[in-house]
C-alpha cells in the first residue's frame, strides 16, 4: 500500500496548500507532502538496488484488464527519484519566486496534481492506469503553463500544449489498447516480456506509430517541437519543472519503456533515430538565435530531447545507458539553469541577452552556478553533461542500419554538439561578460539564499556526477538502465577518463567549433533573421488550427442549419443507407429455413384495418382530429395483435397506454392548430415519399428475415425458476418485478422524470384554447355533459376495485403493477374529462408527485430490504398463507416492488395529464359544467349531500 | 403469416417516417407514436410469432411463447408513453413561446 502512496499522496493532498492564505504555509504543507512522497520513495530503494521490483495490485475492473497496480522498477525509481527530488526544490524555489499577488495556494496545487501524476506515469504496472495519469499531466500542465491566466499569450501556450500532448495521448491510446490486444494483457510485466509476438503481429506497425505519436508530442519531437517554446509563458519554476525532469521527460520515459518490447526493429530505428536526429539539430540550431534566456532553454531542451530519442532509436545496450544516465544530468542541469534563468529575470526585471550584460560583478553567485549549469549543457569536461554526451558520441559512431549513409549521424551528433557549445558559451557571456548594462528595469543583485539555494544544489550535483561518476549516479544509473535491459546490460563503469579516443576528439571539436562559432555569430544571425520569417511553428499551427475550426463551421452550417426537417432527413437517411449495406453485402437468402404459418382470415382482416389505419393517419394528417382516431385504430390492432400472439399483458398495457395516449393528444389539440397547412412542394413530399417507403420496405424485409430464421433464447431458464424461485405463474410479471427488477427499478425512475419535465415544462405557461374552431365555429357549450358526468362517478368504485383485481393477480395471470396503474390513471383522468379541473381537483385531493415518490421509494426500500438482510439487492422471496373465508394466498415481496410500479405509474401519468388539462382551466367564455354545478351546489344543500355520497 | 405480420410493421415505419418528416408539430407527434408502436411490436416478433401459448405457467401447456422480449415490450410501451407526452408538451411550449407550430419555429406568413 505504501507504494500506491508515492504518487496518491500529492494526488489526493493536492487541494491541502489551497488552505492557507499564509503563503509560507502555501510552500510548507506542499513540500511536506512531496517530502512524505519522496521517503516512501527511498523506502524501496533496499529493494530497487537489489535488483527487485516491488508490485501493489488491486483488481479495479478486472473484465477489463484494468487493474490499480503500481510497480516500482529500477528505471521508475530513476524518474520518481527526479519527479520528486527536483520537485522539492521547486516548491522551495516557487516560494521566493511566485509573486506576492499571485494565488500561491492554487499554484502549489496545480505544482502536486502534476506531481502525482507524473510519479502515477513513472510507477503504473498497469497500460491504462498509465494512460489515466498520462492524461492528467496533460491537463495539470495546461493549468499550469496558464497560470497567469490573465496572459494572452500563457492561455495560448497552455492551449497548444494541451492540445498537442492530448491529441497525441489519444494515439497513445489506441496504441496501447492495440498492444493489449495483440499481447493479451495490459499488465507491463506481460506486456513488457512479449516482444516476439508483438513484433510478428501484422498490427505492430500501428501500434509502433500510434505509440510513438504520443511519445514524440509529449517530448515535442519534430515536427511537434513548436508547442514547448510557447509553453516558455509559463512562471519560471514551472518551466524549470515541466521541461527538466517531468512533462517533457515522459515521452522519453515512454520510449525507454518501450524498448524491450517495440524497439529493436528497422521500422523502429528509423522512426526514433531520425526524429530524434532532425529535432537534436533543428532545435539547437534554434536555441543559438534565441535572445530570450528562456527561450534559448527551451530550445536547448528540445534538442537534448531530440538526443536521448535518437540513443534510444539506436537501441544497442550501450545507447539506452547513455540515454538513462543523459535524462539524469539533464534533469539535473537544466532545472538549475532555467531556475538560473528565473533568478536573472527577477532580478534585473529582464530575461533578453541583448539587454543583458556585465552581470558578473553585481550577481557573483548567479555567474558561478550558471557557468557550472552551462558548462555541463555544452558538455565540458568535469561537469555531468560532458559524460553522457561523450558516451553519445561514441554510439553514433558504431554501424548502423543506415550502412554507408551512417556518417550523417555522427556529423548530426557533432554539428549540433557545435551549436550546443556556442548557445551554452552565448548565455553565459552574454548575460555576465562584458560592460555592465545599466538601463535595466532593476537595480541587479544576487537574490536571497532561499531562492539560490535549489540552483545550487543542482549545480553541486552536476558537479559531483561530473568528477565521481560512479560513486553518485552509478547506482541509480545501473539500476535504471538495467530495469530497462535486463540480461544484455552491458558492464559499463562510469570515469571520466577513458584515455585519448575518437569520441574525446569529436568532444574537442565541439568545443572549438562552438567557440568558433559564437566569436563569428553575427553573420549568421542576418541570415536567420531572414529565414525565420517564414518558418515558425506557432503561426503554422495556429493557421492550421483556424482552417481546421472554419472547415468544422462549414460542415456545421451544411448538417446543422437550424432546420428539424433536416436534421431528421439526414439521420433517417443514413440510417436506410447504413441498413442498407448489410442486405446489399450478404450473400445469405432473405428468407430463412423456418417456414411460415398459415395465415387465417380474421387476423388478415386485422392485418389491413392496420394496413389501412397507418396510411389512413397519413392521408388525414391535415385534419389533425380525424388522424387521430385513425391513429387510435392502429394502436388498437397492435394491442390485438399482442393478444393473438400469446402476449396477454402486453395487450392490456397496450390498450391501456392507448386510451391514455389518444386523451393526452386530445388535449394537446385542444390548444393546438385544429389543421395543418400546404407548406412543402411536392418535390419534397415526393423525396420524402420515398424515403418513406425505402425506410419501411427495408424494415420489413428485416423483420421477414428474422423471423423465418431459427433462434435460440435465453428465455428457458425464466420460463424454469419463475414458480419454484420467484413464486408467480405470469412469467412476464415475475420477469419485471423479481429477475429484471432492476431494470425495472431503472424504467419507472425514468416514467417519474419524465413525469416531472412535463410539469417542469408547462409550471407557471398558461394558454387559451381558442374560442371558435378553424373554421369559426363557436365550441359547443356544453363542455362537460351531465350525463357522462354521473355516469363516470359511480364508475371510479367500481373501476378502482378492477384495477385491484388486475393488480392482485399480476403476479399469476396477466396483470401487474404497469397495467393496474395504467387503469387507475385513465380512470381518475375520466373523472377530470366529464367533470372538469375545477370540480375534480379538490375532491381528488393528493399530490401526483408525492404519490411519485412514495412509489419509487416503495420499490428502491425492497430492494434495499433484501440488501440489508445479507441478500443480493433487490432479491424476492414469498410464502403461502391460509386465512379463512378468503383460503390460500401468496403475498411475495415482489408484491410491494410491483406496488412501487404502480404508484409511480399513476403519480405520473397523472401528473402530466392534470397539469396539461391545467393549462386552460380558466377559459374565459364559456360556461363550464362545474362552474354551474358548484353554483347549484351552493343553493341546494341536498343535492350536494347526494353527490357527496356518490363520490364517496 | 409472418408476411402479414412483417408487411404490417413496415407500413408503420413508412407512415411514421413520412409523418416525422412533416413542418408541423402535431404529424410529427403522430410519427412519433405511429413509429413507437412499430418498433414495440418489432421488438415483440424477435421472441417470434406463436398462438395459444401465453407465458402462464400451467400444468397442461408444454410450450410457451417467449417471455423476455414481452417484458421488455411492456416497459418500453409505458416508456413510449412517457417520451410522447414529454413530446406533446414540449410542442405545446413551442407554440407558446414562439407562437407557431412549425418544428423550426418559423412563422406564419402574415395573411395576405
Amino acid at each position: 500500500m505504501t507504494l500506491a502512496l508515492i504518487p496518491l499522496l500529492p494526488l489526493l493532498g493536492a487541494f491541502i496548500p489551497c488552505l492557507f492564505h499564509n503563503r509560507n504555509m502555501n510552500a510548507a504543507s506542499a513540500g511536506v507532502i512531496a517530502g512524505l512522497s519522496l521517503t516512501l520513495l527511498l523506502l524501496q530503494a533496499p529493494a530497487v538496488f537489489s535488483g527487485e521490483m516491488p508490485v501493489f495490485s488491486r483488481t479495479w475492473i478486472p473484465a477489463m484488464g484494468l487493474t490499480f497496480a503500481f510497480r516500482v522498477s529500477g528505471f521508475g525509481f530513476l524518474f520518481a527519484l527526479l519527479v520528486l527530488g527536483i520537485g522539492l526544490l521547486i516548491v522551495l524555489y516557487a516560494r521566493y519566486y511566485i509573486a506576492a499577488e499571485d494565488p500561491m495556494g492554487r499554484f502549489y496545487t496545480y505544482l502536486l496534481l502534476f506531481m502525482g501524476a507524473m510519479l502515477g506515469i513513472v510507477l503504473s504496472e498497469n497500460l491504462i492506469l498509465l494512460m489515466v495519469f498520462w492524461e492528467l499531466t496533460s491537463i495539470s500542465s495546461f493549468l499550469l503553463i496558464g497560470f497567469w491566466r490573465h496572459r494572452a499569450d500563457a492561455r495560448q501556450g497552455a492551449f497548444m500544449a494541451l492540445v498537442i500532448t492530448g491529441g497525441g495521448g489519444f494515439a497513445m491510446l489506441a496504441g496501447f489498447i492495440l498492444l493489449g490486444h495483440i499481447v493479451g494483457s495490459f499488465e507491463l510485466t506481460h506486456v513488457l516480456a512479449a516482444k516476439e509476438a508483438v513484433h510478428a503481429h501484422p498490427l505492430y506497425p500501428v501500434t509502433l506509430i500510434l505509440i510513438l505519436a504520443g511519445a514524440f508530442t509529449k517530448s515535442a519531437q519534430f515536427p511537434f517541437q513548436f508547442w514547448l517554446p510557447h509553453a516558455m509563458a509559463a512562471p519560471t519554476p514551472v518551466s524549470a519543472y515541466l521541461h527538466s525532469a517531468t512533462m517533457v521527460k515522459a515521452g522519453v520515459f515512454m520510449l525507454a519503456l518501450m524498448v524491450p518490447v517495440l524497439g529493436g526493429s528497422p521500422l523502429w530505428f528509423y522512426l526514433v533515430s531520425l526524429t530524434g536526429l532532425i529535432t537534436l539539430m533543428f532545435a539547437a540550431y534554434m536555441a543559438l538565435f534565441k535572445d530570450d534566456l528562456k527561450g534559448l532553454l527551451a530550445y536547448s531542451t528540445v534538442s537534448h530531447l531530440g538526443l536521448i530519442t535518437l540513443l534510444l532509436g539506436l537501441g544497442t545496450p550501450m545507447a539506452v545507458f547513455a540515454a538513462v544516465f543523459h535524462i539524469f544530468n539533464h534533469a539535473a542541469f537544466k532545472a538549475g539553469l532555467f531556475m538560473l534563468a528565473g533568478i536573472i529575470d527577477h532580478e534585473t526585471g529582464t530575461r533578453d541577452i541583448q539587454r543583458l550584460s556585465g552581470l558578473k560583478t553585481a550577481m557573483p553567485v548567479t555567474a558561478v552556478l550558471t557557468f557550472i549549469g552551462c558548462g555541463a549543457m555544452a558538455g565540458v569536461p568535469l561537469f555531468n553533461g560532458f559524460l553522457s554526451k561523450e558516451m553519445f558520441l561514441a554510439e553514433t559512431l558504431e554501424p548502423t542500419l543506415l550502412g554507408s549513409a551512417g556518417w550523417i549521424i555522427p556529423l548530426g551528433a557533432v554539428l549540433a554538439a557545435v551549436f550546443a557549445v556556442a548557445y551554452s558559451i552565448r548565455m553565459l557571456a552574454g548575460v555576465f561578460w562584458g560592460n555592465p548594462s545599466k538601463d535595466l528595469p532593476r537595480s541587479p543583485h544576487d537574490p536571497p539564499v532561499g531562492m539560490t539555494l535549489s540552483p545550487l544544489l543542482l549545480m553541486a550535483v552536476c558537479v559531483l556526477v561530473g568528477i565521481f561518476p560512479a560513486f553518485s549516479a552509478g547506482p541509480l544509473v545501473h539500476a535504471g538502465a538495467g530495469a530497462i535491459l535486463g540480461p544484455a546490460m552491458p558492464a559499463v563503469s562510469l570515469a571520466v577518463w577513458h584515455g585519448f579516443n575518437l569520441p574525446l576528439v569529436l568532444s574537442m571539436v565541439a568545443l572549438a567549433g562552438g567557440t568558433l562559432f559564437y566569436l563569428h555569430r553575427h553573420r549568421l544571425f542576418d541570415t536567420h533573421v531572414w529565414c525565420s520569417r517564414y518558418l515558425d511553428g506557432k503561426t503554422l499551427f495556429e493557421s492550421l488550427v483556424s482552417g481546421l475550426v472554419q472547415a468544422g463551421d462549414r460542415a456545421i452550417r451544411f448538417l446543422e442549419n437550424g432546420s428539424l426537417q433536416r436534421y431528421i432527413f439526414v439521420l433517417i437517411s443514413a440510417t436506410v443507407f447504413l441498413g442498407a449495406i448489410p442486405f446489399a453485402v450478404s450473400r445469405a437468402p432473405l428468407l430463412g429455413t423456418v417456414p411460415t404459418t398459415p395465415l387465417d382470415p380474421v387476423t388478415l382482416v386485422m392485418g389491413l384495418i392496420l394496413i389501412i389505419g397507418a396510411v389512413a393517419t397519413v392521408k388525414t394528417h391535415r385534419n389533425r382530429i380525424l388522424s387521430i382516431i385513425m391513429l387510435s385504430t392502429v394502436g388498437l390492432v397492435v394491442s390485438l395483435a399482442f393478444s393473438r400472439f400469446s402476449a396477454p399483458d402486453l395487450a392490456l398495457t397496450q390498450i391501456s397506454v392507448e386510451v391514455v395516449t389518444i386523451i393526452l393528444l386530445m388535449m394537446a389539440l385542444h390548444l393546438l392548430p385544429q389543421s395543418t397547412p400546404v407548406e412543402s412542394s411536392g418535390g419534397r413530399r415526393r423525396r420524402d415519399g420515398i424515403l418513406a417507403v425505402l425506410a419501411g420496405s427495408g424494415a420489413a424485409a428485416m423483420a421477414m428475415a428474422i423471423l423465418t430464421r431459427p433462434y435460440d433464447t435465453i428465455s428457458d431458464f425464466f420460463l424454469a425458476h419463475s414458480v419454484p424461485g420467484g413464486g408467480g405463474t405470469n412469467v412476464v410479471n415475475v420477469i419485471l418485478v423479481d429477475f429484471r427488477g432492476f431494470d425495472t427499478l431503472g424504467e419507472i425512475t425514468v416514467l417519474a422524470i419524465a413525469g416531472l419535465i412535463v410539469y417542469a415544462l408547462l409550471h407557471g405557461f398558461e394558454r387559451n384554447a381558442p374560442e371558435t374552431d378553424d373554421m369559426g365555429r363557436p365550441w359547443t357549450r356544453d363542455r362537460f355533459p351531465m350525463i357522462l358526468a354521473y355516469i363516470t362517478r359511480p364508475l371510479l368504485p367500481l373501476a378502482l376495485l378492477f384495477s385491484a383485481y388486475i393488480f392482485l393477480r399480476g403476479h399469476n395471470d396477466p396483470g401487474g403493477g404497469f397495467i393496474a396503474g395504467l387503469i387507475t390513471a385513465t380512470v381518475l383522468t375520466l373523472q377530470y374529462i366529464a367533470s372538469g379541473i375545477v370540480w375534480t381537483r379538490p375532491r381528488l385531493n393528493f399530490d401526483n408527485h408525492i404519490v411519485m415518490a412514495l412509489g419509487l421509494i416503495l420499490a428502491l426500500g425492497t430492494g434495499l430490504t433484501s440488501w440489508a438482510l445479507n441478500y443480493p439487492f433487490l432479491t424476492s422471496t414469498y410464502e403461502y398463507f391460509n386465512l379463512p373465508l378468503i383460503g390460500k394466498f401468496e403475498l411475495a415481496s415482489a408484491m410491494a416492488f410491483d406496488m412501487g410500479v404502480f404508484l409511480v405509474v399513476v403519480g405520473s401519468v397523472m401528473l402530466m395529464l392534470v397539469k396539461l388539462g391545467s393549462i386552460n382551466s380558466e377559459d374565459a367564455g364559456t360556461v363550464s359544467f362545474s362552474a354551474f354545478l358548484d353554483k347549484n351546489l351552493e343553493n341546494e344543500p341536498l343535492e350536494e349531500k347526494t353527490i357527496e355520497k356518490e363520490t364517496q | 403469416m409472418e408476411w402479414l405480420v412483417s408487411a404490417c410493421f413496415g407500413v408503420m415505419i413508412a407512415c411514421g417516417v413520412y409523418l416525422v418528416l412533416r413542418a408541423r408539430t402535431f404529424p410529427v407527434i403522430l410519427g412519433l407514436t405511429l413509429m413507437g408502436y412499430a418498433v414495440n411490436l418489432f421488438l415483440f416478433l424477435t421472441g417470434r410469432l406463436h398462438t395459444n401459448l401465453p407465458d402462464i405457467i400451467s400444468g397442461s401447456q408444454t410450450r410457451y411463447a417467449d417471455p423476455l422480449p414481452q417484458a421488455l415490450v411492456l416497459t418500453a410501451i409505458v416508456i413510449g408513453f412517457a417520451m410522447i407526452a414529454f413530446v406533446v408538451v414540449l410542442s405545446l411550449r413551442a407554440l407558446g413561446e414562439l407562437d407557431t407550430d412549425h418544428v423550426d419555429g418559423r412563422q406564419e406568413k402574415p395573411p395576405s
